[in-house]
């Protein structure tokens, strides 16, 4: 139960004067269950990618692989898979497009050809899931607020009950109290419900406090794989392409130089606070 | 799937067709359809065909690039020529059931289907060779006398070129909403051609608001920026007669006069 990316590169444009290769070779497991950050700068081929695994943008070169399946053969179901690999798109809230926001949330789960009771029973789940407040669910969804459309947009994937949920840039043109919102209730969605995540960020802060392995995308090319921890000890070569380490990171670095021994590869300010108290009672005692 | 509607799409490249005044590419392309209805016969078409065979080569643009436009109006010409076909009274030449083939209707089908054909590489030439702002430029200075007979040609030359501006944006809009609905599971290919239609809607629906809420910030940013039509208006790169533009209108002149002479002259198909 898995997502595999084999050797995949796509051309954008192929064969005219405005030929981009927007991803070259990529190779990824994306195992059941695992919170992942797929982090970049613009045009580093993160959205690109995302649409390979659900088999919206067709590899040039290489294949994916779904639970064992080739997504590209002829007979593969890719309306089934698009079920299974939930994808919400860069400002979902574009998409929406019924009378009222439980009608828009019951759009996936009709097009699967369930009952109509299950399609509203999951409507009605989806949009719990997300804490979409009951008095908006039949309000029209162009009178909500930016966040509450962006969550009702989401909840439109996930009332197809998805696998694997890939959210692309999901916090882009909120205020920072509608990221926290979102980036809060995603964590608690895969608390709840142990599905895997793909987090598409280009900012490291975003991510560093809730995923379990960071992508970090270049130029259409993976430059790292791992844990949030070994990830962020590159940080210098990160900036070099434009990205940037928490600030936390940058903290606990500085510290380290100024001689208070602390482990200067944590991650989340939590760890962080942990690591400075001890250093410093350990300094005193 | 929609990025293969190349009507109105600019090809970046360098060539001596891409560097012409805009103006002379729009009355050549004016010209090159005007040469297209005055023929008459196959020779002409055959001038026509190279003519346009030289422009494709000199812009340096890929000829797949023009073909692939022809996809979107395959239909049209199917339909003239079917109709051209069948409803042109003449000599019969085959005839089964309730319809005739003419010998004249064979003649009109296929001239029709060449003209159309001819038409829409001809005019795709100029667009994948001359940027939106540029052409619309071109279109303003030409009609610039209309002005005297109250003609608010910069008015429509404006519009014009906001509309020439939209067409790629609305296409990348609607092919991201389209996959962003796929990804909800819905289906544009199968079903009979209500059931099509009906699966529009969760597409047209997103795509219209987004072409107000562009219009509408548009629309502000001009106000912003002081627009305020024609009057007195001056510009940055003022459109103005090269050498080479003169050499065009020349060579323009001798495909006319000679394709009409050719296309004219009597002597069967």
């Amino acid at each position: 139960m898995s997502l595999i990316l084999d050797h995949v590169s796509y051309t954008y444009e192929a064969e005219t004067s405005m030929e981009i290769k927007a991803l070259n070779d990529i190779n990824l497991v994306i195992p059941d269950g695992q919170f992942i950050g797929l982090i970049g700068h613009t045009g580093s081929g993160k959205s690109t990618l995302v649409q390979h695994l659900n088999g919206l943008v067709r590899a040039t070169e290489g294949a994916v692989y779904y639970n064992g399946a080739d997504i590209d053969d002829s007979d593969y179901n890719k309306r089934e898979l698009r079920s299974k690999v939930g994808l919400v798109f860069q400002y979902p809230e574009h998409q929406l497009f019924e009378a009222d926001v439980f009608s828009d949330v019951c759009f996936g789960p009709k097009n699967l050809g369930l009952p109509a009771k299950e399609v509203e029973l999951r409507a009605y789940e989806a949009l719990k899931l997300v804490g979409l407040p009951d008095d908006c669910f039949y309000q029209s969804p162009f009178d909500l607020s930016g966040g509450q459309k962006r969550r009702a947009a989401i909840a439109g994937v996930l009332a197809m009950k998805p696998e694997v949920l890939i959210l692309d840039e999901p916090t882009a043109g909120l205020d920072p109290k509608g990221r926290d919102e979102i980036l809060g209730q995603i964590k608690r969605l895969r608390e709840e419900t142990g599905i895997t995540i793909v987090l598409v960020s280009h900012s490291m802060e975003d991510v560093a406090e809730y995923v379990d392995r960071i992508i970090v995308m270049n130029q259409g090319r993976v430059m790292y794989d791992g844990t949030p921890r070994e990830v962020f000890k590159n940080y210098r070569e990160l900036e070099e392409v434009g990205l940037a380490a928490p600030q936390v990171t940058y903290i606990m670095h500085r510290l380290q130089e100024k001689g208070l021994s602390v482990d200067a590869d944590v991650t989340t300010i939590k760890e962080a606070v942990t690591q400075i108290g001890m250093a410093l009672n350990g300094k005193k005692g | 799937m929609l990025r293969d509607i190349t009507l109105g799409q600019y090809y970046q490249t360098e060539s001596p067709i891409h560097r012409l005044d805009p103006r002379v590419k729009l009355v050549g392309t004016i010209v090159f359809i005007i040469s297209l209805f005055c023929m008459k016969n196959l020779l002409g078409y055959v001038c026509a065909a190279v003519f346009l065979a030289m422009c494709i080569r000199i812009s340096k643009v890929p000829f797949k690039f023009m073909t692939k436009g022809m996809k979107s109006i395959i239909m049209l010409l199917m339909i003239t020529v079917v109709f051209n076909l069948f409803l042109t009274p003449g000599t019969p030449l085959v005839s089964f059931w309730k319809l005739t083939i003419t010998r004249e209707g064979l003649r009109l089908a296929s001239f029709m289907a060449i003209r159309l054909v001819m038409l829409i590489i001809g005019s795709s030439v100029m667009t994948l060779t001359t940027t939106p702002n540029n052409l619309t430029d071109g279109m303003e200075k030409l009609l610039n006398p209309l002005k005297k007979i109250k003609v608010p040609v910069h008015e429509v030359a404006m519009m014009m070129s906001i509309a020439l501006r939209f067409i790629p944006i609305l296409l990348e809009e609607t092919d991201k909403i389209m996959k962003a609905q796929m990804a909800r599971g819905a289906d544009f290919e199968s079903g009979n051609l209500i059931k099509k239609a009906k699966a529009l809607v969760p597409v047209l629906v997103p795509l219209f608001i987004s072409a107000f809420r562009r219009a509408n910030d548009l629309a502000m940013a001009m106000e912003a920026r002081c627009y305020r039509g024609g009057e007195h208006r001056t510009k940055m790169k003022p459109l103005v007669y090269k050498k080479a533009d003169y050499i065009a209108y020349l060579i323009l002149l001798f495909y006319f006069a000679g394709g009409i002479c050719i296309g004219r002259l009597t002597f069967g198909i």
